[in-house]
């Protein structure tokens, strides 16, 4: 099969729900690792390398990974924040991958993104209503909505019109990335891409913005692209879930599919790697526990990436890429040559 | 457990902290105790006052702008926060040994890593020769799990990965078998994959060494999985204690719970998650009373709740809470439940 035919089989996986919003197909983002006085390219970081998906509309597909894995650098070439080296990024149809900045202006006011640090996202020296009002002034809409708007948006957010006159040091971190949310809402998007949104909340105002963002989902039909490391969290809010490893997707499946029914090692090791809040469970559980670090993504190991930390890893690994594809007829594609199910997934107890 | 002596005990620690924009009440008349060989968890969110009752424990905090203003921490017939500097850093690393959350920046950037885990030891006896002191260092390193020894002995901590590194802090704090290890976050900087591998490596060598640990972290899985006892501290204060299991399943305070609660699980799937309405609490101005009752559903207009300060009490054997209200805890636990349409009565199992 060839890659591009693989691409376009994950990215139709289960696209049975709304109108498609974003389409990726085979997306690479290099970096040039530069070195010497005269700056030569001294090799590539292969940050993302050949990712396919699809996201619908009222859609959460979730991103997860390690740090290293790309998850972040997709979220930025999606934007077109980073220039993507190969690879079709489509936007309800239509491929934005060379779009200049003027084209893609009128894209921008339909995708937004939400960054983690609610601390450094919003300009201190602005007033809340300046900081969402934002949006409307560059995308000439301030004369027409204006203060009207921007009081709707903090109210659609759980805050009050007049913390508008208030500046961002004035809030906590769980109202700041209130902020950011009425902040990327302002303009009606129909995606928004959420590069780690509630990492650096406490818990008790982690559940808040999560509940938030799931109700804005439903009342706005967003598409929420959901970059994570919490495992946890992703589970809760996403419809569908992918694992990326060193630049490549390992597997994508349903929530359930790859909570329940993880196929591929990574996967496995991942979710058995989490600890669970619940002291019966210390010890119950076969934890995989992986031997060794993450391999630098600018001399990936040949072959499967996660080879090198993987149990199963025999010489194949070393020579074939996996692709990722349904090979077992699990439901859902998984890139291992030996994917299976665990004997003991985490899970509710009903794996099957 | 309480047959035995405990290790260290510290009684109604207060601290400050000036700022200018007034006094922060960052710890508030806490008391706990450490038995020989358990792991104490100590559970909050930011601002709830975890690190910086440890920290003063021996006097790790900048003063000024720090201030311990009240309490003792005996250990061993001392009171710890009456030692001069040079007592305490005769303790530090012999008796106390610490693993804080960034390996990166409590390693000296231009030493070798086993200089300094030679150095750990040899601080603390004058009398190890040279070569003793580098065999046992390689021998530390293999025990934490970071392979080839000999060579990562000579390297650099910038050589090192985050993991790896963690590994080189832990060979450090076990190098003179301390009978009390404190882990500060110990793998917050780190990936789920790499925390696994870690925190099996703490516990083997809290193991090797019979040391008593105090374990922070604002994980609650983490603590689910290490500690025997738990501490949940907010605003300050320490608001419950006990058992692990027993505080898990059976939580004893309406922020315990609403913790646990709106936590997203990996293992079950709920709807919406039961939130804690509000934000944390100002340190400068905290609530008067219980400085929960802003947030909490049991307060229902209650007024000892505003004026009182609830003292801890003992709920069931070595289970203390500090609410008024306990006794309305399987009412509110029901009450969330029905809220939410998920079962959250965990009971005891």
């Amino acid at each position: 099969m060839s890659g591009v035919a693989a691409a376009e089989e994950v990215a139709n996986v289960r696209l049975e729900r709304g109108q498609e919003i974003l389409r990726v197909e085979d997306l690479k983002t290099h970096f040039p690792i530069r070195s010497g006085l005269l700056r030569r390219q001294v090799g590539t970081v292969q940050a993302v390398d050949g990712v396919s998906f699809s996201l619908a509309a009222g859609e959460t597909l979730g991103l997860v990974g390690e740090s290293g894995c790309g998850k972040s650098t997709i979220a930025r070439t999606v934007m077109r924040l980073t220039e993507p080296t190969d690879g079709r990024i489509l936007f309800k149809g239509e491929d934005i991958t060379g779009f200049s900045r003027s084209q893609m202006r009128p894209i921008r006011q339909q995708m937004q993104i939400i960054f983690q640090d609610p601390y450094s996202s919003l300009n201190p020296r602005m007033s809340v209503e300046d900081i969402v009002g934002e949006p409307l002034r560059v995308h000439d809409m301030w004369k027409e909505q204006g203060h009207a708007r921007v009081a709707e948006l903090l109210d659609i957010v759980g805050l009050s019109p007049e913390h508008g006159k208030r500046f961002p040091h004035e809030f906590s971190g769980g109202q700041r990335q209130r902020i950011g949310v009425a902040r990327a809402l302002a303009l009606n998007p129909q995606l928004i891409i959420l590069d780690e949104p509630v990492s650096a909340l406490d818990v008790s105002i982690q559940a808040q913005i999560v509940n938030l963002l799931k109700r804005l989902q439903d009342e706005f039909d967003l598409a929420y692209l959901f970059i994570a490391h919490d495992l946890s969290v992703v589970r809760h809010i996403s419809d569908r879930v992918a694992v990326m490893y060193l630049g490549k997707m390992a597997e994508i499946g349903d929530h359930h599919d790859i909570y329940e029914r993880p196929t591929h090692p990574y996967t496995q090791a991942l979710l058995s790697a989490v600890p669970l809040p619940d002291p019966d469970a210390r010890g119950q559980r076969g934890r995989i526990v992986l031997e060794g670090d993450v391999p630098s993504p600018s001399n990936p190991p040949s072959g499967c990436r996660f080879r090198t930390r993987c149990w199963k890893a025999e010489d194949r690994c070393a020579e074939e890429v996996p692709e990722l594809i349904d090979r077992f007829g699990h439901g859902h594609p998984s890139a291992c040559h030996f994917a299976e199910l665990a004997p003991d997934s985490v899970g509710s107890g009903d794996a099957d | 457990m309480s047959a035995t002596e405990p290790l260290l005990e510290v009684d109604g620690l207060s601290v400050e902290f000036d700022t200018p924009e007034g006094v922060v009440k960052a710890v508030r008349d806490v008391s706990w105790n450490l038995m020989p060989g358990e792991t104490l968890g100590i559970v909050g969110e930011s601002g709830s006052g975890k690190s910086v009752s440890v920290m003063s424990l021996m006097k790790l905090i900048p003063t000024p702008p720090g201030r311990i203003v009240a309490g003792e921490v005996r250990f061993r017939d001392r009171d710890l926060l009456k030692l001069s500097r040079f007592q305490l850093r005769k303790l530090r690393g012999k008796d106390l040994a610490m693993v804080f959350q960034d390996p990166m920046s409590s390693l000296n950037p231009v030493q070798t890593v086993g200089r300094q885990i030679a150095e750990a030891m040899t601080v603390h006896d004058s009398k190890l020769s040279d070569n003793e002191a580098r065999r046992r260092s390689i021998e530390l390193l293999e025990v934490v799990g970071v392979p080839q020894a000999d060579v990562r002995f000579k390297q650099y901590p910038h050589q090192f990965s985050g993991g790896m590194r963690q590994r080189a802090m832990i060979a450090m704090a076990i190098a003179n078998r301390p009978p009390i290890l404190i882990a500060d976050e110990p793998t917050t900087a780190l990936d789920v994959t790499i925390q696994a591998q870690v925190m099996e490596v703490l516990k083997d060598a809290q193991k090797k060494a019979g040391a008593a640990m105090v374990l922070i972290t604002h994980d609650l899985g983490l603590i689910a999985e290490m500690a025997d006892r738990v501490i949940v501290m907010y605003g300050g204060r320490v608001v419950e204690v006990g058992d692990v299991r027993t505080v898990f399943h059976n939580p004893q305070h309406p922020y315990t719970f609403g913790l646990m609660a709106s936590l997203p699980r990996l293992d079950t799937q709920t709807e919406t998650l039961p939130t804690i309405p509000g934000q944390p609490p100002s340190l400068i101005t905290p609530p008067t009373g219980c400085a929960f009752h802003p947030r909490c559903r049991l307060k229902r207009d209650r007024l000892d709740c505003e004026q009182d300060v609830p003292p801890l009490r003992e709920v069931t054997t070595e289970h203390f809470s500090a609410c008024h209200h306990t006794d309305e805890m399987d009412q509110l636990i029901e009450e969330v439940s029905a809220e939410v349409g998920t079962d959250l009565t965990r009971g005891e199992s």
